[in-house]
């Protein structure tokens, strides 16, 4: 058993799901649903839709190049089954997919650094001009006075309780 | 070169067929509608069209002609020399050589009269010039009718020739009429030549196959040769001197010394003498036929001296043999001779060349020495021990039973018989019930984990995929790297980013707030501003009004109760005061909360107050009314009323939001 991947959405095929075609050339084409299929016989190429992760890959929009992607490689050679090696990857599977995510990630933030400048400094220039709107200067200005009031008082205080 | 070609040379027409040919297809493929109405240029472009056609037709026809028709020049001299006895290579050379230079001439015409079509100025002078160029270009092709046919004629013959290969292995065999030539290679081949008791029954070459030591040998049987000179020679006799001449092939030169084909034996002697230097470099066998009609025991002494001349007038190197082809004696070993002569020479001179250098130096032999050891059958171990189990087993069984038959792999006869498959698949059910346990067969490093059961999927991957001898050091390899990166990685999120600092959550609450607040603003002076184009049926009563909520407002803001209440008489004293831009503010908020605006200034109302009732008796009628028929209606029939169709909410959040990782919205 063996889970597959949609040839247009690249998104992994359970087993009971999913429609198979096999081209003359003896080419398979697995889809996960018929939308897919639909796509692929009206012949639209996946790395030009949109809502693939071909298209993302292609386009830059997620991480395509990665050492990370050579652990996880369809292999045919087969490797003589041993327990040591097996438990080995068992472990190492999450380990992996830890360390792929966290470099997802780290595209990701690099792909919308510009965009981050772009909400800081919007966000810096409305706090620092804008409070007016919902908080009134004089507002403002009578609750700063009161809290001055009142961590004086709480110094006082403080001195008071430290001499007795 | 090619045998083929003879037989894939294009038909050659006769005159007359070939001019009616040409005349119909010009007819037929160009247009034919012409008016002497027509613009003069369209009307010499017609008839130079017809022109121009006729003559590619005909340059086209005599080309492929001309192409199809093997050149002497370039063929093997032997088919150029048969070529030449058959059909005369001067005749030959001559009448393609007139087709060429009809071609040219039909060329030259054609042009011409082009020429002199660009100048015609009327479409009758047009037709007479094409009329005149088609009937030149005819004539001179009806000129050429006798050397058409003649060419036809060659055709003809050239496509029946046998198809001989001037280079592969050949035995040639020659001699007298009716020596018994075709017989023979009736016998060794699958030939069918005709066997006639009269002399030149075969009149042209014929060619059989047949084999030896694997190997494909052509058998040409060549019509009799009779003893005079080279001039004096016909043209059946001549194909049979050109075979001599031109292949390389062994020579087997029937003699009939009964003389029952009507020649002596000296006079076929005299001919082996004259056509001797034809047998040059090649094997000769000087074979005796008809030794069924016992000629052997009637020759005298001159006979067999003649005989023993041959060989030596060869200077030695014929090889004289005696057959019968009626009996089917020594026909065999004349053929086997024959063929080992002739493999010997090519073999010889193959090796004299320089091609076979090549080959040589790749060609190793080997020598192996014989061993001194003693090479005894290998028998395993087991195999010793099962026989002596089953001796032993086969003695009992002799001692208690009459027949000794010992069968193998019988259970339980013996110590060492072993447990087959077969048996334990009899224990457990018999088949189509067990199952053979494939898991004892594995060999693995270590034997308990041949029953191991391994997982192939872990969250959403498969296993295999990760399957790798070298798994751990790629593993430490990631780790390096992702200490690496680990190093610069920003976990917590709040590092600085193109000069500008985190903003919190908080901050960005604040921050949301203050855009709905803004567009808040925008959107109540857009309406402000176009109040006074459409009067909207709001009411001013819905905003701030009493100085109260102002002061809620306040307080909401943190501010304390003193502190409200004496912002809010500030701001509702400062009316025609000029203010900054904060207090403003503030003075908005108050002004929305001291008076609606529609009272504020003397403006006129579209709808009237009261809800449109300027009679406060007609307002509660209406009411008592509505009320009345929502009760009677409604509630007595117990059918649905406005109040029961309700929706409470249209779009619901948690039908109508959301993405799919995989699977449909089209159900929403």
């Amino acid at each position: 058993m063996r889970l597959e991947k949609c040839y247009v959405c690249s998104s992994t095929i359970y087993p009971g799901h999913g429609s198979m075609f096999v081209r003359n050339d003896a080419k398979i084409f697995r889809f996960c649903r018929s939308k897919c299929r639909r796509n692929f016989n009206l012949k639209r190429n996946p790395r030009k839709l949109r809502w693939t992760k071909a298209f993302r890959k292609a386009a830059g929009k997620e991480l395509a190049i990665d050492t990370s992607f050579a652990f996880e490689r369809r292999r045919n050679r087969a490797v003589k089954y041993d327990r040591d090696l097996v438990a080995k990857t068992l472990q190492a599977i999450p380990v992996i997919q830890k360390v792929r995510s966290e470099r997802e990630h780290d595209f990701y933030r690099t792909r919308m650094v510009e965009r981050e400048k772009e909400t800081r400094k919007d966000a810096l220039r409305e706090l620092a001009t804008g409070l007016d709107v919902i908080k009134p200067l004089i507002v403002r200005e009578k609750l700063r006075e009161r809290e001055e009031k009142e961590s004086a008082m709480e110094v006082i205080e403080e001195g008071l309780v430290d001499k007795s | 070169m090619v045998l083929v070609n003879f037989k894939t040379i294009t038909v050659v027409p006769a005159g007359d067929a070939l001019v009616d040919n040409v005349l119909s297809k010009t007819q037929r493929k160009t247009p034919t509608v012409v008016h002497k109405g027509y613009a003069i240029g369209r009307i010499r472009d017609f008839y130079m069209r017809k022109v121009k056609f006729s003559q590619q037709m005909f340059h086209d026809k005599l080309t492929h002609i001309l192409n199809d028709f093997p050149n002497l020049d370039e063929l093997h001299p032997f088919y150029a020399d048969l070529l030449n006895v058959l059909y005369d290579r001067d005749h030959y050379k001559l009448a393609l050589g007139q087709l060429a230079t009809a071609r040219s001439l039909i060329d030259g015409i054609a042009r011409d009269y082009v020429r002199l079509l660009k100048y015609a100025d009327s479409q009758y002078r047009c037709k007479c010039l094409k009329r005149a160029a088609l009937g030149r270009m005819c004539t001179l092709i009806s000129r050429h009718k006798k050397n058409l046919a003649y060419l036809e004629q060659v055709r003809q013959h050239l496509a029946r020739l046998p198809s001989i290969d001037p280079a592969t292995r050949t035995l040639l065999i020659a001699g007298f009429p009716n020596v018994g030539k075709s017989s023979f290679i009736n016998k060794i081949t699958r030939a069918d030549v005709d066997v006639q008791p009269y002399a030149f029954t075969t009149k042209s070459l014929f060619v059989g196959h047949c084999d030896y030591k694997y190997l494909r040998w052509q058998v040409i049987d060549t019509p009799g040769i009779l003893d005079h000179e080279l001039e004096a020679r016909n043209t059946i006799e001549m194909q049979s001197i050109t075979a001599l001449a031109h292949l390389r092939a062994c020579v087997l030169f029937f003699i009939d010394p009964s003389e029952q084909c009507g020649y002596s034996l000296e006079k076929q002697h005299s001919l082996f003498k004259s056509i001797m230097p034809l047998f040059a470099n090649k094997p000769v066998i000087v074979v005796a036929n008809k030794t069924d009609l016992g000629w052997e025991s009637a020759l005298d002494d001159s006979g067999r001296a003649l005989l023993e001349s041959f060989k030596a007038d060869s200077g030695g190197r014929a090889v004289l043999m005696k057959m019968s082809t009626h009996e089917e004696e020594g026909v065999s070993e004349v053929k086997n001779s024959a063929c080992e002569k002739l493999l010997e020479l090519r073999v010889e001179s193959k090796v004299r060349g320089k091609k076979v250098q090549k080959v040589l130096n790749r060609l190793h032999l080997a020598t192996p020495k014989a061993t001194s050891q003693e090479r005894t059958p290998n028998i395993p171990a087991s195999v010793l021990a099962k026989r002596a189990v089953q001796s032993q087993g086969g003695d009992d069984t002799r001692m208690g039973g009459e027949d000794g038959d010992v069968e193998m792999g019988e259970e339980g006869s013996g110590p060492g018989a072993k447990k087959l498959e077969r048996d334990l698949q009899e224990e457990n059910g018999g088949a189509g019930v067990y199952s053979m346990d494939w898991r004892k067969l594995y060999k693995l490093r270590k034997e308990e984990w041949a029953y191991d059961v391994m997982p192939e999927i872990v969250d959403g991957k498969n296993i295999s995929d990760f399957l790798d001898p070298e798994i751990e050091a790629k593993l430490r390899q990631l780790e390096l790297e992702e200490d690496a990166r680990e190093a610069v990685r920003d976990v917590t999120g709040d590092a600085e980013v193109g000069g500008y600092r985190f903003v919190t959550q908080g901050e960005k609450q604040v921050v949301q707030q203050i855009k709905d607040r803004k567009s808040l603003i925008k959107q109540e002076s857009v309406r402000e501003k176009n109040a006074h184009k459409h009067r909207s049926a709001l009411q001013r009563n819905k905003v701030l009004t009493r100085r109260s909520r102002l002061q809620e407002h306040l307080e909401g803001l943190g501010l304390e109760k003193e502190e409200a209440s004496d912002l809010v008489d500030r701001a509702a004293s400062r009316r025609g005061v000029k203010r900054t831009r904060s207090e403003s503010v503030a003075v908005s908020v108050v002004r929305s909360s001291s008076r609606p605006r529609s009272t504020s200034r003397t403006r006129s109302v579209s709808i009237a107050p009261n809800d449109g009732f300027s009679d406060p008796r007609q307002k509660a009628k209406a009411i008592e009314l509505a009320r009345k028929k929502l009760k009677t209606g409604v509630a007595k029939y117990g059918r649905k009323g406005d109040a029961d169709r309700s929706i409470p909410s249209k779009l619901p959040k948690h039908l109508f939001s959301g993405k799919r990782g995989i699977g449909k919205t089209d159900r929403r």
